[in-house]
């Protein structure tokens, strides 16, 4: 008996050590993801009942639940929205597709995960569906080129852009409109106190609006470090001021390190030292949208998304005097945001039946009556036509802003090594913008030295 | 006849069977067996498969088998500049944490040691602290920092944002300040975890036997003298248990950093922990070269315990 207890105990150990034991990873993934899948689909249910769709927890996923619903009255395929927290977001889907798991058939993921997302064979290629079907063509060049497309120019596309967001900017306008206010800024400026149409006179508004003793502040812009708030603020800078990230052959050096990017960085330097609300050391989207709420800032960046709340008289009582505006121009007359947003990717491991239920959905989803009322619920659509729509124009205060800026937005790096890459830029912003160390230029170099060390080391230039 | 025959064969199989089932040995195995395998699939199969991939290029999205690349990721961590950098802050970090929750703790126990009115209600709003969720605590004392409406500055005189320090942008008046921003953490942990030490010294110090201060009181010793030959011998090994869980705590901090300052400004406060979440997550997902690093930080963790216990056993001797 004692043997035999022994002999089922030790067996039992090395199943659960087999269970606990990671999956062996298969090699050459797309092809075999596929292949497995194939098989799936063979034995798969006759009928497809059910999409499940992963996304954030937010109010987005919300809004295309709601779709979904529409969706299943016309069709009888319930759509199930799985929100998950920002947070663990992107550690649940992509431990999930390390497991070539297939808990869900579509997901809205972020446009850094594109590089992942279709080197690593987690999304079906959807360019010929998107191009057959015309809906490459239904959206704005920038959100398909950004949310969908990988490599980027390669016209290979991944995902159909689905949540357009950018970085944009809140306005106090009683304050702009203030006959006082607007009589001092013309005799301090020589110019009219208006929206500010270049970073040269939103830095002249900052300055002027900055005056601690009423607890008032030019800027509320992002700074925190954990993630990725800084450089997405920054960039937006850096692209205006006709700065990027990389040439076309990938080379960065010369290129972070850009004059052009220096000047940005030292402008945005600057507005943090003049006009940043104090105590925003490590600010993203809810403390940039509290500084306006508070009263305590006259212009804050933040992203589309954000700004619902802004609008709502409930949340901010200044909501019928806040105003919004698109990112400004740089010196060389350059005008571009930071992307925000998500596309709508297909998981590669679910079955051939249920792919085609997801591409019918998507297509179904990308019809400019169901983007219409995507977009009357809140959801910001990517949709030529209806960003143009009077109706979408005038659906909320800050659509207009919205539709200029989903013409003009540009991302930071995409491919599977985006996470080292923002690390060195978190960092190095921060360092120079929040603790003051070093000069522009030192910070640029810093970058530039860095990613050209990892893109060296992961085989992008030789 | 034979039907009570068989009945009593039956009960005697029963009665054997139950006394199986009840006897020491089988429910020795009952609670040992599952507890053992959930300890070996829940800790020590991850202990050692971490120090397997910690010798391997392996990210856990990658969909790619481990390649082994022996030494190397050790290599690279030890040669990185910038993670010497964390370590050194972790290090600087943990003295001055420790060392101020030592005295802030101490001295605290020694105040609430005598009985008094309300003594009870006060040693526990002290232990309130710590009863705290970190993250909880981060996001708080971010507000209290707050040099516009916080109530730090305020409490400091300094009512004008603009005159005053702000501990996490690490400046003062505007102008940068290195390591505000670290002591404006070691500020919070302190607040957080002088109560932990300050609850193990009051049990060493109600622990002490009367007779030896009364004796003292005989040959007429200052209490300056009563504390450095009764007390604190007495209560050191006790002490130096609540360093070395705190120690071992500082190196770990984590979710303090991340709700207070993410880190920043710059990497002022990149302690080694948090550092090691960034290059295992957040878009990184360097599995193999976090492992590696997780097992330098263990060993530097374990060396510091072995000398605090060393210590310790030398006092008992």
């Amino acid at each position: 008996m004692k043997g035999k207890l022994q002999f089922l105990a030790i067996l039992l150990l090395f199943s659960l050590l087999a269970a606990c034991a990671p999956q062996a990873a298969p090699e050459g993934t797309p092809a075999q993801g596929e292949a497995a899948a194939e098989t799936e689909g063979e034995n798969a249910a006759p009928q497809v009942s059910e999409l499940k769709i992963l996304w954030a927890q937010w109010d987005p996923a919300d809004y295309l639940q709601q779709i979904g619903n529409l969706y299943e009255q016309e069709t009888g395929i319930k759509v199930s929205v799985i929100q998950e927290p920002w947070g663990s977001f992107g550690d649940r889907f992509f431990t999930e597709m390390a497991a070539s798991g297939d808990a869900w058939d579509i997901v809205v993921g972020d446009s850094q995960w594109l590089g992942q997302g279709a080197t690593q064979g987690h999304y079906i290629e959807l360019t010929d569906f998107l191009v057959s079907t015309g809906i490459a063509d239904s959206v704005t060049p920038a959100t398909l080129t950004y949310y969908g497309e990988y490599p980027t120019g390669s016209g290979r596309y991944w995902a159909y852009p689905t949540e357009g967001d950018a970085l944009g900017w809140a306005y106090r306008k009683d304050l702009f409109e203030n006959p006082e206010n607007k009589a001092a800024f013309q005799e301090q400026y020589g110019y009219e106190l208006d929206v500010p149409q270049t970073f040269e006179q939103l830095m002249d508004i900052a300055k002027f609006f900055t005056r601690p003793e009423e607890g008032l502040y030019g800027v509320a812009i992002y700074t925190q470090k954990d993630y990725d708030a800084i450089t997405m603020g920054m960039e937006s800078v850096m692209f205006s001021y006709g700065g990027d990230w990389k040439d076309e052959d990938y080379n960065v050096m010369g290129v972070v390190n850009s004059p052009e990017n220096v000047a940005a960085v030292q402008y945005y330097k600057e507005l943090y030292d003049c006009c940043q609300v104090p105590g925003l050391s490590n600010a993203f989207f809810t403390e940039a949208n509290d500084a306006l709420i508070s009263g305590q800032a006259a212009l804050i960046m933040n992203y589309f998304a954000f700004f619902p709340a802004l609008a709502s008289s409930g949340i901010n009582p200044y909501a019928d005097v806040t105003g919004y505006f698109p990112n400004p121009a740089g010196p060389g007359g350059a005008q571009h945001a930071a992307l925000g947003g998500q596309g709508m990717s297909i998981i590669s491991y679910i079955s051939p039946e249920r792919q085609e239920a997801a591409k019918a959905f998507i297509q179904w989803f990308a019809q400019e009556e169901i983007q219409m009322k995507w977009a009357e619920l809140g959801g910001y659509t990517c949709n030529a036509n209806v960003l143009q729509t009077d109706a979408f124009l005038n659906a909320t205060p800050f659509n207009p802003a919205f539709a200029t800026s989903m013409t003009m937005v540009k991302d930071f790096w995409n491919i599977p090594e985006y996470g080292q890459l923002l690390e060195v830029t978190q960092r190095e912003f921060s360092r120079f913008v929040v603790e003051g160390q070093g000069t522009a230029q030192e910070t640029m170099d810093t970058i530039a030295a860095e990613h050209d060390r990892i893109l060296r080391q992961a085989g992008y230039l030789e | 006849m034979r039907t009570t025959h068989v009945h009593v064969k039956q009960t005697s199989y029963e009665t054997r069977h139950l006394r199986w089932v009840l006897s020491d040995r089988a429910i020795v195995h009952l609670f040992i067996w599952p507890t053992l395998v959930l300890l070996i699939c829940m800790n020590v199969f991850p202990l050692f498969y971490s120090l397997y991939l910690s010798f391997t290029d392996y990210s856990a999205i990658a969909r790619q088998a481990p390649r082994w690349v022996g030494l190397q990721n050790f290599s690279d961590i030890l040669n990185d500049p910038q993670l010497w950098k964390y370590f050194a802050t972790t290090g600087k970090y943990a003295f001055f944490s420790v060392g101020l929750q030592v005295i802030v703790g101490f001295t605290l126990a020694m105040l609430v040691k005598e009985k008094f009115r309300g003594s009870g209600l006060i040693t526990t709003l002290i232990l309130l602290p710590m009863m705290l969720s970190p993250v909880v605590v981060g996001l708080f004392w971010k507000l209290i920092y707050n040099p516009t409406f916080g109530y730090f500055n305020y409490l400091l005189g300094f009512t004008d944002p603009s005159k005053g320090p702000d501990m996490l942008a690490s400046r003062f008046a505007g102008k940068p300040v290195p390591d505000l921003a670290l002591w404006a953490v070691v500020i919070v942990d302190v607040w957080m975890w002088s109560p932990f030490v300050m609850l193990l010294v009051l049990s060493g110090l109600k622990a002490i036997p009367e007779y030896l201060y009364e004796a003292a009181a005989i040959d007429r010793a200052s209490p300056w003298f009563q504390f450095w030959h009764i007390t604190l011998p007495q209560v050191l090994p006790l002490l130096l248990i609540a360093i070395l869980f705190r120690t071992i705590e500082a190196f770990k901090a984590f979710d303090l950093v991340m709700g207070l300052t993410g880190g920043g400004p710059g990497d002022q406060t990149e302690l080694i922990a948090v550092n090691l979440y960034r290059q295992a997550f957040l878009g990184q997902w360097q599995t193999g070269r976090a492992s590696a690093l997780a097992y330098i930080i263990l060993i530097v963790i374990i060396a510091i315990s072995n000398i605090y216990i060393r210590f310790l056993n030398r006092l008992r001797d």
